[in-house]
């Protein structure tokens, strides 16, 4: 099995799974998961990434470089934003 | 073993991973050490994608990575707790325009017509994605007026830029070779991104930014059907996932329904007429005082006018004190105060408040009629009464924090004016209701100054 019909029932699968997952994260963490699920979506760096190597200066690996920059952006702040956020939450001591 | 069988590998281990963090994210212990291991995932999905044997040149990669890796770092250190509704915005941006990127560059002359399909959803989706946030993050930062932006004729042109991107699509996947129908086909979809975008005031900003969180998860996921890749549709379809759960959440707590907020502008209703009995009570800091003094259960409702005022730390303060005075405090969170999901929690968490005082509508309306004051920190639309009482309100239905079932209820306000729905708010003339005018900022930290 592979092409799009493989693709999509890895799309299905991970639909129903998300959807289960995130009905449990409580509104106090909405804001943190937001800014992490910005994080996530930076994967189109691993899509752009074998885009901008080949190498040859066409129009499509400059366009491969705009988007691995761009999510590198995604990536690396919305990591370190959650992070910080997350940081300030805190149990009520004793 | 072959190093595409590493790759491949590589992707299902970071899969596991995001998957992983997201379950920890479902409670405030264990949500950061989730976090590290969702971005864990993110570095094993990068290795990976490194090991690409077709990869001949690394330097724009690295270039790339850098410099954005950079950006980004600096961007999470800077901003403003405030401001994360902002932030959020353009990083959905950001990622919008990643996927237009990728799907495009993945446009190659022997490309079949599925490829051809996903290329142009991704194209489409995350060009939408990127102007439609840029626009939002205007609003928010307010670099462009924050209100509804309507203009007569509005529904055609947009039908017409729907029509037009369908026939670019249609005819780029006919002709993949002319490059004029996927200029077309971009150009609309940034076009359709602001048009959707600035009828939509800034009370529904939250709703926006949940949607748009989404299609920068569904653009992702185009852009992995478009070049074959599982993580990206695994990633994109859980973020896809997380924005249209957060959509229905907030549409939920205002009662209205999606299409409601996506295509009438809050204007159209709010010129109807709320009959209001009673007279307005104000206190001074002074009373207030002896008030709170003697209470032995307080409940504080927090809005956006708080992050305004930026009074989450004497709010803290004030906290504290009346703790020691042997009196238990809880806030009341709705979930559209703020600008974002759980954008008050963030605020208040970042003020030392602990996460376990925080509590969701439905656990503190049960327990409001136990409260001896309740205090109304710039929430106006959360805590209406009309949404109960009023039929023929434009709020009528929506889920409120039922503020006047306490003994007593403060309101931090500045002034009367009406909240930013232009809806009147009747819990002001109730008769328990004591009007505290003034910044809340400066009222909060003179309470302070009578405690101690």
């Amino acid at each position: 099995m592979s092409g799009a019909e493989y693709l999509l029932f890895i799309l299905m699968l991970s639909i129903f799974l998300g959807f289960e997952l995130i009905n449990k994260v409580p509104a106090t963490l909405h804001t943190p998961l937001m800014s992490g699920a910005n994080a996530v979506s930076g994967i189109t760096v691993v899509g752009a990434i074998s885009l901008a190597g080949t190498g040859s200066e066409t129009m499509a690996m400059w366009l491969g470089v705009g988007a691995v920059t761009l999510a590198s952006i995604n990536v690396v702040g919305g990591y370190l934003v959650t992070d910080r956020m997350l940081g300030f939450f805190k149990k009520k001591e004793g | 073993m072959s190093t595409e069988l590493i790759t491949q590998l590589g992707y299902v281990v970071a899969s596991g991973l995001f998957i992983f963090g997201l379950k920890m994210l479902g409670s405030p212990a264990t949500a950061r050490r989730g976090n590290m291991f969702s971005a864990l995932g993110m570095l094993v999905a990068i290795v990976a994608a490194l090991l690409d044997q077709g990869i001949v040149d690394f330097t724009w990669i690295v270039a790339g990575m850098l410099v954005g890796g950079a950006i980004g770092a600096v961007a999470a250190r800077a901003v403003a707790m405030t401001s994360m509704p902002e932030m959020v915005a353009l990083f959905n941006g950001l990622g919008g325009a990643a996927s237009l990127l990728v799907g495009w560059s993945a446009l190659s002359p022997d490309s079949g017509t599925v490829t051809l399909v996903t290329i142009v959803l991704s194209i489409l989706i995350g060009g939408v994605t990127l102007t439609g946030s840029l626009i939002a993050y205007g609003k928010l930062s307010e670099k462009i007026g924050s209100g509804a932006i309507t203009f007569s004729g509005q529904q055609i042109v947009n039908s017409l830029v729907v029509i037009g991107i369908l026939g670019g699509a249609v005819m780029f996947c006919l002709n993949p070779t002319d490059p004029n129908w996927l200029y077309l086909v971009i150009g609309l979809a940034l076009l359709f991104g602001i048009m959707a975008v600035i009828p939509i005031g800034g009370a529904d900003m939250p709703v926006v930014i949940s949607l748009l969180n989404s299609y920068s998860g569904l653009a992702a996921c185009a852009a992995g059907f478009a070049i074959n890749n599982n993580a990206l549709i695994v990633a994109g379809s859980l973020v896809g996932a997380s924005g249209i759960i957060l959509t229905q959440i907030m549409c939920k707590a205002m009662n209205r329904s999606l299409s409601n907020v996506l295509f009438s502008g809050f204007a159209s209703v709010s010129n109807e007429e709320t009959v209001v009995e009673g007279e307005i009570k104000p206190i001074t800091a002074d009373d207030a005082y002896y008030v709170l003094e003697a209470a032995t259960n307080v409940a504080i409702i927090p809005g956006y006018g708080m992050a305004v005022a930026q009074a989450q730390h004497v709010v803290k303060e004030l906290t504290e004190l009346l703790e020691k005075n042997g009196c238990e405090v809880n806030f009341g969170i709705h979930p559209v105060a703020g600008r974002m999901p759980g954008h008050m929690n963030v605020l208040l968490a970042e003020a030392d408040v602990p996460y376990d005082q925080l509590l969701e509508m439905d656990e503190i309306n049960p327990r409001m009629e136990t409260v001896d004051v309740a205090i109304v920190i710039g929430a106006n639309d959360v805590v209406n009464p009309a949404a109960r009482e009023v039929e023929s309100s434009p709020i009528y239905g929506m889920p409120v924090i039922n503020v006047a079932d306490a003994r007593t209820v403060f309101v931090l306000k500045r002034s009367m004016a009406s909240g930013f729905a232009g809806i009147e708010n009747p819990l002001f003339y109730k008769e328990n209701t004591r009007m505290l005018f003034g910044d809340a900022k400066e009222s909060i930290a003179t309470l302070i100054r009578e405690f101690s």
